[in-house]
């Protein structure tokens, strides 16, 4: 009886060097099908690399990986046509209009010359290219340009789509694009594997997040998780006068219970809290201990503070 | 729903996959791509237009009159050998788009299209072997204007032509594998001209080798340019040079035998 493959990608061990240095080391993934899986971290951590290796465009040096049950080595034909890929890089050719690239791909996936124009028509029209249909798409914006490479990656609904930071550079107009497209993708049942930079994006999109920094994940869950495990996110308080610094840190630690950051002005006190609850209950304190604010305010974790935090784990 | 939305939902939900095409689909389509470039970029055609007409006249008025004694003598002579040195020139430019696609995001897409490996290799050079035609008809038909007369008819002239695009897509093949293993376009180029440069001047593409010093007549007597050019010589002006052809066959044979497979190799194996 044939066994029922629950995970679009499964992935144990993998390395990849380039010389000494490791650009992924060791890395385990398993991604349920019909899924968004969200790869976030800095230039560098080794997101492209992993994202390359499996899709079957780099060799593995170590480990194994399979995609719906193929392995990515020696079963790269069976895994092809069912995966899509959108690089870093637009993957479309510059010289072309936006309409010969998207023949031309919908020819190589096999359709006849005339339904290869018909679903160009149809997914420039989807993409709001039509007007922009015969010029060529080095003279295009960013966001057309990202656009096009993510329609010529989806001339056949693909099984699972690896997206290399769809958003980057893009405009926030472009962007919203570019997340109602993977959006309807997933209403169509695709598994898509999407790196990025930013942290609101994967909250945004994915079901699952890997938080990836020099070549390894340092963290993995849904981004709810993710969030409680670094702390909703940092109190920063300014004081009116200075001088009432030493007292303000011994109140605000005691009661959130955890060391104030390093700050360069004697009127401004940073401290990492946990629950908004506790935060508020501190600036009542503080309050009461009749010690005069100029502002305050508590931020969502930046991208920076998750990486700090889990990094300090370590 | 909002128009946006139903257009997305449309083209993605529901959609068939048809089945992957054939190999002749795919080289046809890639063929197609390197059309619909040179129709964005006509300047691209410099080389298989302006740049034969200048050689053809710069060598025949050079050179003529100091190695024939007369230009119409040596223009008969010259002719084959020039058009011979232009291609094999010109073939170096199928190394240099590749080399330019490697770097762009669209290799990428090709390598995970469910298409036959070389397509992409071989439409491109099926295209690049118009472009020698092209060359070929202009070079030959201005040497006509010119004085050239062939006497070995068309068929001799459409045989040689025929001869040295085969000549020049197994050439092709070693453009390709250092397009895969050069780091840039520059040092490709560079390289290129150091093998296209000794390879078609020391041939008996300008000069007859038996004025030339023993060692070099050696070298010339055995370059497959050599060949290739003799027999398209023999070919246009009707003499009997079954034997060249049958080297110039030979060599064709043992560049795409081992420069094909090892290209593939490269290919399937970049990073």
């Amino acid at each position: 009886m044939a066994q029922t493959i629950e995970y679009a990608v499964e992935a144990k061990g993998l390395i990849k060097k380039f010389d000494a240095f490791y650009a992924v080391d060791e890395i385990d993934l398993k991604i349920e099908k019909g899924t968004v899986y969200g790869f976030l971290g800095p230039n560098g951590a080794g997101k492209t690399t992993t994202v390359r290796m499996l899709s079957t465009l780099l060799k593995i040096d170590e480990g194994t990986a399979s995609i719906f049950g193929h392995d990515v080595t020696g079963e790269s034909k069976k895994i092809r046509p069912r995966i899509a890929m959108t690089g870093q890089y637009a993957s479309i050719d510059e010289d072309l209009t936006g309409m010969e690239n998207l023949v031309m791909v919908s020819r190589l996936v096999g359709f006849s010359r005339k339904d290869a124009r018909k679903r160009a028509s149809e997914l420039l029209k989807a993409f709001g290219l039509s007007d922009a249909a015969g010029k060529q798409s080095k003279d295009y914006s960013g966001g057309m340009r990202r656009r096009l490479d993510i329609a010529a990656s989806i001339v056949v609904t693909p099984d699972l789509l690896f997206l290399d930071e769809p958003t980057t550079g893009l405009d926030p107009r472009s962007r919203n694009q570019v997340w109602d497209v993977i959006r309807t993708l997933t209403k169509a049942g695709t598994t898509v594997l999407l790196t990025t930079q930013y942290l609101d994006e994967a909250d945004q999109l994915a079901d699952r997040i890997a938080v990836i920094n020099k070549g390894k994940i340092i963290a993995e869950g849904t981004s709810t998780e993710l969030k409680a495990s670094v702390g909703t996110g940092m109190l920063h308080v300014t004081l009116k006068n200075e001088y009432d610094y030493d007292r303000s840190r011994v109140i605000l630690e005691d009661s959130i219970g955890s060391v104030l950051q390093e700050s360069t002005k004697k009127s401004q006190l940073l401290v990492k809290v946990t629950d908004p609850a506790v935060a508020a209950k501190a600036l009542n304190e503080l309050t009461a201990a009749e010690i005069e604010l100029i502002t305050f305010s508590l931020s969502q974790p930046s991208l920076d503070e998750v990486f700090l935090a889990l990094t300090d784990e370590e | 729903m909002d128009t946006r939305q139903k257009n997305l939902d449309d083209a993605i939900i529901s959609t068939k996959r048809p089945t992957p095409p054939g190999a002749m689909a795919s080289v046809g389509t890639f063929a197609m791509r390197s059309l619909l470039k040179t129709k964005h970029t006509p300047m691209a055609l410099m080389d298989i237009t302006a740049m034969p007409i200048l050689f053809l006249l710069m060598f025949t008025y050079l050179f003529g009159g100091a190695i024939a004694g007369s230009v119409q003598e040596y223009l008969q002579y010259i002719l084959p050998g020039i058009l011979v040195q232009t291609v094999v020139q010109i073939t170096m430019y199928t190394g240099l788009d590749l080399n330019k696609d490697l770097q762009k995001g669209f290799f990428d897409r090709q390598r995970t299209l469910p298409i036959w490996s070389p397509s992409s290799l071989v439409g491109a050079m099926l295209f690049d072997t118009l472009r020698y035609s092209v060359a070929s008809v202009i070079m030959i038909g201005f040497a006509m204007i010119l004085g050239f007369r062939p006497e070995g008819n068309l068929i001799g002239v459409g045989m040689a032509v025929a001869l040295l695009l085969l000549f020049a897509f197994s050439l092709s093949w070693i453009w390709t594998v250092l397009a895969l293993v050069m780091e840039s376009e520059n040092a490709l180029m560079a390289t290129a001209m150091m093998i296209i440069f000794p390879l078609t001047f020391l041939s008996s593409a300008f000069v007859d080798p038996e004025t030339m010093p023993l060692v070099l007549e050696w070298f010339v007597n055995v370059n497959p340019i050599s060949m290739l050019v003799d027999s398209v010589r023999g070919l246009m002006h009707g003499y009997d040079v079954q034997t060249e052809i049958l080297w110039t066959l030979v060599s064709s044979g043992l560049l795409v035998t081992l420069f094909g497979p090892l290209t593939m190799y490269l290919y399937k194996n970049k990073n």
